[in-house]
């Protein structure tokens, strides 16, 4: 029932750790369909991770079987004097194709929660979206928001379970709280880091690169905006799995606005004529 | 006298056509199947269109096998990729579908439908479905709606998608005839759907021309809020 599972009762008596014995089934079970239950599916006694590389890595697969799972990135966010902000790029490839160029890498957990994603996209969306549930139960049940250190705590303890599996995910849960803004950087192997400033992906080194050398506490909000979004730019300029537009937030106070969304086209034509 | 630079190795991965040691064969649970699937969105209607050929390594098994699967009246879903893994994703979904209707008493919308096999698919990330997924339908407001879905369940919404085999091929050429993309001075007009369907099959045409695995004929499903309506388009058979 709803209310019961809501209430949480049916918790105290399910188990949520990672269990090898029951992790060996590989059938989902076909008279739920998995619509009360979230069910995994696993590969009989086959490390998983080993089972998928020659689907996934090879060129030609087994023959000419080549599952490409959508990846690849750059985000960035930081905290400073107003707020903390976020800016990702847009591009998800499949090996070298480029499935799309508008894919929204920051996902909306509620007004004051914001988590952005990088590393494969099927596992991002899937794990974030399972926190916004875990963290609208929590509201529901303690009648506040849940903090930002107990949302990135949740995230990091649910993929620990699935730790070595090929599992791929770096992800940084930002929000504002009552202890201030806060910012995490969560991944797939279950670390989960509080700081100032991150970058993920394949392109945060040239990401780092640009914050570190414009990076004060004390920066401005329009200097905070151009930081963040000259980063990224130069990040899809030499990376080539990043790419697209740059979307950026900004989380305050009174909760996160999405500041701009911008083709990574125009800020090099913007750039360029700067620098004359 | 030109010597062709393949036989001479490169990276390590020339193909030896003519190795006769021995090889391990393991079983492979997936096969490729291959198919081309499109989806293209206007304001009131939506498209998906399928090749309708089954092929298995240089065999083709059926020149009738449409890749398009009608789930509602307002969405059709196209699946391309290992034949055996569209069956069984399509029974699941139209299963799901009739459990929503019966505990909600009302159909499912598309938004909830690609939602749904967000889910459906990422259940099965360490054993995935092979399957490339393209759901086409109209959203709640009557507008049309495309939503493209990688094998583990990672999905957007788009105006126009290609996925399969010759997605590469087509893909490029939608981005410039509906997306204008990169584009400059070009005036940007609102597709309509006999401009829509013409342009879907002419890409249809090219597909079959370049890839081995799309041909022999074109399904298009055409969704408005009268329903769904097909149309069936021959394609080269070579």
């Amino acid at each position: 029932m709803a209310l019961l599972d809501v209430c949480g009762i049916s918790d105290w008596v399910k188990e949520d750790t990672f269990s090898s014995q029951k992790a060996s089934v590989d059938r989902v079970n076909h008279f739920n369909f998995a619509a009360r239950e979230p069910e995994l599916a696993v590969p009989i006694g086959v490390d998983p991770a080993d089972f998928l590389k020659p689907f996934t890595d090879c060129e030609d697969g087994v023959e000419g079987v080549t599952i490409k799972l959508e990846h690849g990135t750059t985000t960035l966010a930081f905290k400073f004097q107003h707020g903390v902000m976020v800016a990702v790029d847009s591009r998800a490839s499949s090996g070298s194709y480029v499935s799309t160029q508008m894919f929204k890498k920051v996902i909306e957990i509620n007004p004051y929660l914001l988590g952005t994603m990088s590393g494969s996209a099927a596992d991002c969306v899937y794990w974030e979206r399972l926190l916004a549930k875990e963290c609208r139960i929590y509201k529901l049940r303690n009648k506040e928001r849940i903090s930002v250190s107990a949302a990135s705590k949740l995230l990091a303890n649910m993929v620990a379970n699935y730790r070595g599996m090929g599992l791929s995910m770096g992800t940084m849960i930002c929000g504002w709280d009552k202890k201030g803004p806060g910012l995490y950087y969560v991944d797939d192997n279950g670390l989960r880091l509080s700081g100032n400033m991150f970058s993920t992906g394949s392109g945060s080194s040239y990401a780092y690169g640009v914050m570190d050398s414009g990076y004060r506490y004390d920066l401005t909000v329009p200097e905070a905006y151009d930081l963040a979004q000259r980063a990224i730019f130069h990040a899809t300029h030499r990376d080539a799995y990043s790419g697209g537009t740059v979307n950026m937030y900004h989380m305050q106070e009174t909760g996160w606005i999405k500041v701009s969304q911008e083709d990574v086209g125009e800020l090099y034509h913007r750039f360029a004529a700067e620098k004359k | 006298m030109m010597i062709s630079a393949q036989a001479y190795g490169g990276n390590g991965k020339v193909k030896e056509y003519h190795y006769t040691g021995p090889v391990e064969h393991k079983f492979s649970p997936y096969a490729f199947n291959g198919g081309t699937v499109l989806a293209v969105a206007g304001e009131d209607f939506a498209l998906v269109a399928s090749d309708t050929r089954l092929s298995e390594g240089y065999s083709i098994h059926s020149r009738d096998s449409p890749k398009c699967y009608k789930l509602t009246d307002t969405t059709v879903i196209g699946c391309s990729g290992f034949h055996g893994d569209c069956l069984t994703l399509t029974k699941i979904i139209e299963a799901r579908l009739k459990m929503y209707k019966h505990s909600n008493n009302k159909s499912m919308t598309s938004g909830a439908i690609a939602a749904m096999l967000s889910t459906i698919l990422y259940g099965r990330r360490f054993f995935p479905y092979y399957v490339y997924n393209i759901i086409g339908g109209l959203d709640e407001e009557g507008r049309g709606a495309v939503y493209s879905f990688d094998p583990v369940g990672s999905y957007q919404r788009d105006t126009y998608k290609a996925g399969g085999s010759a997605s590469a091929m087509l893909q490029p050429l939608l981005d410039n005839q509906i997306g204008f993309k990169n584009m400059e001075n070009v005036e940007q007009l609102p597709l309509s759907q006999e401009k829509a369907v013409q342009l879907v099959k002419d890409v249809f045409i090219s597909a079959a021309e370049r890839d081995v695995y799309t041909g022999d004929a074109l399904k298009i499903c055409i969704i408005t809020k009268e329903g769904v309506r097909e149309e069936i388009v021959p394609l080269r058979k070579d």
